[in-house]
């Protein structure tokens, strides 16, 4: 299983890696972690004829914390997040996904960048940017652009991105006060591709009433789904089991999985619920406590 | 008196050969790097079944770095469909259809992934450009997947004067059924699935070749499991005698089965190019290949039924089964065989009718992948009896220990023919001892009386599971070994069977030590060259320990009497007199008289005198050793599993394992194999499908989709022993390599059914694999729809 | 198209390398069959078997998912490196011959990197940890809890 030959431009600069992009269009592919690109290469499922090497590119990678909003590079690799205690203390979210997202040998090269860009439907980061209501920053020698998060993912495998952009940076708002967030999923092994995965955060205020609340599914559709009718009946309630089924059962209503070999369209749709249910009834317990 | 000291037999001795794996100079397959190498790419079919109109290679050929490209047509007279590795069976009125692999594709192509054609460049990338080349015009058939649907009268045919696709079919059965079955208070029958996965180990195969033609010689290195008979085979093909060829199955990275298969189409292409082209061939197969390229296991479809008293006492079984073959045939029927005798188990069943038809389907071929074929049987009788308990209300692990064969019944004829043609005749066993055991420590009474009902108060889902099988062990014809004591006092072992990881450089070694009193690391291992020892069959079966120990355990004992009779001719004084410990020879009780075991064996080969007539120079040996029949190992699992019913996944909470493989040479790599088995089949039980499509295509040929278990998945294990000694050879051993695999499926449908309480819900689970989202099916539907 | 053709300066196990190799050389194959270091095996390429690990920079990666021309200017350690010296076998090693943790030694190399790498940054693990850190490997042959019991032995002994 070896790849088709390819042009390997390693980027000197984010100047040159875009001038290049801009030549080549989609004939040429950015080369960050390689984690989800170089199998399919190998498997000759992808042939770009060129592929241009951002990893040298170091100002791509980083986590910058701007107060209410977090910056992260999109060279970062997962690695350095795990790593980073800003990420357990600002994108809890993010932090108990990540043992889920493969293995530790991936997380070693494979970047929040490329796993976004390559926007497989089964893959957790695009519905936790999501379930947070991120942007996420495309340049090109035309300039730059910020993308919301709901507008990036735009079909299997098919972002926002045009030929010639490059996605440079990730912003994500820091969990305010008062909010529980949960990351939960069933795969058939740890690290495998969801069957079905839920990210929700919830907020509540001082009375304890739900202020704000958002449910983003991975595995539900062919990009990640935001389950916006489920998120909007939490709001103003005090919450308990009847309303978090309520929203539970929206969900299963508002998604269409396409079934896989590994989980039937109607075993998705149950876990769905399932697991809706129960990062809901965590992120609401999470919330009260953080008072 | 020389007492055979015992110090390493039954020792848990680390291996011999861990340092050098350890340290990654141990050679594999794909690590042969020779001069003017050149690298083969096979164009496999994309379709499972078509009439191939054309094949144009010359826009390959025409490629920079192609060296050569070849079809069947190429090949010439060369080109012809292998042999059948294994006869069928002696059986009364047997239907058997021969059809074997070729080595390209002609005329049509039946399964997907079936060579086309093969590409030499200067290296696999290039090869792999290459094949884009090469246009093939196939006309596509309907393919032939679903076992019923094939083996129908009028069903599209695999091959094309063989209706219905009936590769095999064969009745055996002991005493009468039907008056059995009419004597019975309660008769169960049901229809069970079994779906048995591809071996997957992590080196996949490969071949390599070099021609020299200035020796006239061949040397072949590749990942068998079979050195000997593959060197017989190739060199008939080439049309050299056996002495230039030169067969290596170096370190193998895993077998378990598949690379015991011979005569693979790449196996015989890859030489037969090394010879046209003068110049050395290598091949190595990936992962995606490895789907298709190399054999499985694969499905059985079984309607079977069980006649029993109002006690639970088996008065006999029924059963008919459709067995899937794959495209060709080539292992003969040594897979359902296994199905139709393991099916009996460790119980006393007087009356048994069994029929199975092999059916040719359009998918890759199936031969035996550890356990080979037990398991589909074991799984129907273990399941009939949970279901006789749960009907008759009696206790699962009681009604198991109601129907064993008692100790007193052994030798137990159970009558039909087994995979090695003898009568299926347990050599000897103990069955009853295994179960208490299993039972005591899985904590079984304890657990059904205080914590399960304890913990499902608290709304948690736990159950329990035993499984008990049999397993026909340690079969002939024969392997055989050569020991030599060489001139530095080291002794150097030889023996025709071949290593994938079981420990052989050290067990073997480890029965050589004891008998020359050496330490078991100056004891030099060779195995699986050719050139190094000409005779054997190859590992499989479980009989690597058994049949080759012994030939081991043979081929010492001469070399000790040989030691002996020397040293005393040497000391002038009786062999009774003399003790071999610590690689020397003394005389006991006199200090000081000792010759060095090097010494004696220069002694024994002199440049000048004479040597007797009727002897031999040196200290070595060559004895070989065949069994008449197998040993009977045996063995009971028992697992405790919690089941999540909402998410519908599994934590399995304990595992035990009590095994009987007769007596241990090394205590150690025997857990290592029961380990080891036990994580293959848990992948059978609950992760691992080869999911083929109505089009025989393979939808999952990828490590990412086909799930082999992780470390997360495999539990911690506890293992126990009991030794009933085999009459059968003279170490009293029986094999052990595939024992972990076999009742894992069952164990996992009972276990299920009773953290869930399916079977009070009328669900059962007579399916194997299964899987979260089949367990959602099957117990969110009304029990009617099952 | 004609060959893309590249210049590296790579460091194995302490040496220093000077190469060219064509962009599209799987770092895996370069290390294997360039540099003749076969300890590093191939199990699957596309990322899943683990048997090809390295360490890269320090961190335990797939080199069948990187290409040779990557690795230009860095630094990797293979198994052929793990030893001390001919003489001595490093403590994960040892451990795992003691425990019978290979048995055919296929997967064994991509293990005792990732293994390697875990223990310098978890020098105390429970069994769990291990488990877990140990997923990313798959290996056939041995069920795991051999692997286990001597990466807590190796542990033991590196935390002395």
């Amino acid at each position: 299983m070896k790849p088709a030959p390819f042009r390997y431009i390693a980027a000197r600069s984010l100047d040159q890696a875009l001038r290049l992009k801009a030549e080549w269009g989609d004939e040429a592919r950015f080369l960050a972690g390689g984690q989800s690109l170089v199998p399919t290469m190998n498997f000759r499922l992808t042939q770009p004829a060129a592929l241009i090497d951002i990893n040298p590119l170091a100002e791509l990678s980083g986590l910058r914390n701007g107060g209410r909003l977090l910056s992260i590079g999109a060279l970062t690799r997962y690695r350095m997040l795990e790593r980073d205690p800003k990420v357990g203390r600002h994108l809890p979210l993010i932090a108990e996904a990540l043992p889920h997202i493969a293995h530790p040998q991936i997380r070693n090269r494979g970047t929040i960048g490329g796993n976004l860009a390559h926007a497989d439907p089964a893959s957790e980061m695009p519905a936790i940017v999501v379930a947070l209501g991120g942007r996420l920053r495309a340049q090109s020698l035309r300039g730059e652009r910020w993308i919301d998060a709901a507008d990036f993912f735009v079909g299997a495998l098919t972002t926002a991105l045009h030929a010639d952009e490059m996605l440079t940076e990730v912003e994500l708002p820091a969990v305010p006060q008062r909010t529980g967030c949960c990351f939960m999923e069933v795969s058939r092994r740890r690290g495998d591709f969801a069957m079905i995965g839920v990210a929700c955060t919830l907020q509540v205020d001082e009375s304890g009433r739900c202020a704000a609340a958002r449910i983003a599914l991975c595995n539900a559709g062919d990009g990640p789904v935001f389950a916006a009718e489920a998120s909007q009946s939490l709001v103003g309630r005090a919450i308990g089991a009847a309303d978090i089924k309520e929203a539970a059962d929206l969900v299963q209503r508002a998604i269409d999985p396409g079934g896989s070999i590994h989980a039937s369209k109607e075993f998705q749709r149950h876990l769905a619920g399932v697991l809706t249910g129960r990062a809901l009834a965590a992120a609401n317990e999470r919330a009260r406590r953080d008072r | 008196m020389n007492v055979v000291a015992t110090r390493n037999f039954g020792a848990p001795v680390t291996r011999n050969e861990d340092a050098r794996l350890l340290s990654g100079q141990a050679l594999f397959v794909d690590d042969v790097e020779l001069p003017g190498m050149v690298y083969a790419a096979f164009l496999r079919s994309s379709v499972a079944h078509a009439r191939i109109r054309s094949i144009d290679v010359s826009a390959a050929r025409a490629r920079d770095g192609v060296v050569a490209v070849y079809t069947a047509e190429d090949l010439g007279s060369y080109w012809a469909p292998g042999p059948l590795l294994v006869p069928p069976p002696p059986i009364k009125d047997i239907v058997f259809n021969q059809r074997t692999q070729v080595p390209l594709a002609r005329d049509k192509v039946r399964h997907v992934g079936e060579p086309l054609a093969v590409v030499l460049a200067h290296s696999r990338y290039l090869a792999e450009d290459a094949l884009a080349d090469i246009a093939v015009d196939l006309d596509p058939l309907p393919a032939v997947v679903d076992l019923e649907r094939a083996a129908a009268d009028d069903a599209a045919r695999v091959h094309d004067d063989v209706r219905g696709n009936v590769a095999a079919r064969v009745w055996q059965g002991r005493g009468n059924y039907a008056a059995a079955r009419a004597r019975a208070a309660r008769v169960v029958g049901r229809r069970f699935r079994y779906d048995h996965g591809c071996s997957s180990p992590i080196e996949t195969r490969g071949v390599v070749a070099n021609w020299d033609a200035r020796a006239n010689r061949l040397t072949i290195w590749d990942t068998t499991q079979a050195p000997v008979f593959f060197r017989n085979g190739i060199a008939a093909m080439l049309g050299l005698s056996e002495r230039q060829v030169r067969v290596i199955a170096p370190f193998v990275g895993g077998g378990f089965g598949p690379k015991i298969m011979l005569f693979y189409p790449e196996e015989v292409v890859i030489p037969w190019a090394a010879k046209k082209l003068n110049r050395p061939v290598k091949w190595i197969e990936d992962r995606l290949e490895h789907f298709f390229a190399t054999t499985h296991e694969r499905g059985q479809t079984h309607d079977a039924e069980i006649a029993v008293d109002a006690d639970g006492r088996i008065l006999g079984v029924k059963d008919v089964f459709l067995h899937d073959t794959g495209a060709y045939n080539p292992y003969g029927l040594t897979v359902p065989i296994n199905s139709q005798c393991t099916l009996l188990g460790p119980y006393a069943i007087a009356n048994y009718d069994s029929t199975f038809t092999a059916v040719f389907t359009n998918k890759p071929i199936v031969t035996p992948y550890r356990g080979a074929g037990r398991q589909h049987g074991v799984f129907v009788i273990e399941r009939l009896l949970d279901i006789a308990a749960h009907e008759l209300k009696i206790d699962r692990a009681e009604i198991r220990r109601r129907n064993l064969i008692p100790p007193d019944a052994f030798p137990y004829n159970n009558e039909i023919i087994y995979q090695d043609f003898a009568p299926l005749s347990y050599d000897s066993g103990n069955y009853q001892p295994i179960l208490d055991k299993a039972l005591e420590m899985i904590g079984y009474r304890r657990f059904l009386a205080d914590e399960q009902p304890r913990l499902r108060a608290q709304g948690r889902n736990v159950g329990i599971g035993v499984a008990c099988y049999v397993e026909g062990t340690g079969i002939g014809p024969y392997e055989g070994a050569k020991v030599q004591v060489q001139a530095n006092g080291k002794v150097s072992l030889a023996t025709g069977i071949g290593t994938q990881g079981q420990g052989h450089f050290t067990a073997f070694a480890q029965i050589v030590a004891d008998q020359l009193g050496v330490d078991v690391r100056d004891v030099d291992v060779v195995t699986g060259d050719t050139d190094q020892f000409y005779w054997g069959a190859g590992t499989f079966a479980s009989r690597g320990a058994v049949v080759a120990g012994n030939a081991v355990n043979e081929a010492a004992k001469v070399v000790r009497q040989k030691i002996l009779k020397l040293a005393a001719e040497h000391f002038e004084c009786a062999e009774e007199d003399l003790e071999i410990a610590d690689g020397k020879v003394a005389v006991v009780g006199v200090p000081g008289q000792s010759v060095a075991l090097g010494a004696l064996a220069l002694k024994a080969n002199p440049m000048r005198g004479a040597v007797k007539p009727g002897t031999e120079p040196g200290l070595e040996s060559t004895q070989y050793f065949g069994p008449p029949s197998g040993a009977t190992a045996s063995g009971v699992h028992a697992m405790i599993v919690e089941v999540d019913p909402q998410t519908c996944t599994l934590e399995v909470r304990k595992y035990v394992v009590v095994h009987d493989c007769g007596t241990v040479i090394n205590p150690l790599i025997l857990a290592g194999q029961i380990h080891g088995g036990v994580a293959q089949g848990i992948g059978n039980a609950f992760y691992e499908q080869l999911v083929f499509d109505e089009d025989g295509q393979l939808l999952n040929a990828s490590l990412a989709d086909y799930l082999l278990p992780t470390a997360l998945e495999v539990p911690h294990m506890e293992l126990a022993h009991t030794v009933t000694v085999s009459p059968l050879n003279p170490l009293g051993i029986k094999g052990a390599g595939e024992a972990g695999a076999i009742p894992v499926g069952p164990l996992f449908a009972q276990a299920i059914e009773d953290a869930l309480g399916l079977l009070h819900n009328n669900i059962e689970l007579n399916e194997i694999p299964l899987s979260p989202s089949r367990l959602f099916e099957l117990t969110a539907k009304p029990a009617t729809a099952r | 198209m004609t060959a893309d053709i590249h210049d590296i300066s790579v460091t194995v196990n302490g040496t220093s390398y000077r190469r060219q190799v064509e962009g599209r050389l799987l770092l895996s194959d370069f290390i294997r069959h360039d540099l003749l270091l076969a300890g590093t095996h191939v199990g699957c390429e596309h990322g899943v078997c683990g048997a090809c690990t390295i360490i890269f920079d320090g961190a335990a990666v797939r080199s069948c998912l990187m290409f040779a021309a990557q690795a230009d200017g860095h630094d990797i350690m293979t198994v052929e490196g793990l030893a001390p010296d001919h003489e001595r076998l490093h403590p994960l090693q040892q451990a795992m011959r003691e425990c019978h943790g290979l048995q055919c030694g296929y997967c064994t190399p991509g293990i005792l990197m990732t293994m390697k790498v875990f223990l310098e940054e978890n020098p105390a693990p429970d069994e769990a940890q291990i488990r877990e850190a140990l997923s990313g490997n798959l290996c056939r042959c041995t069920g795991y809890q051999h692997i286990v019991e001597a990466v807590q032995l190796a542990a033991e002994r590196l935390r002395k």
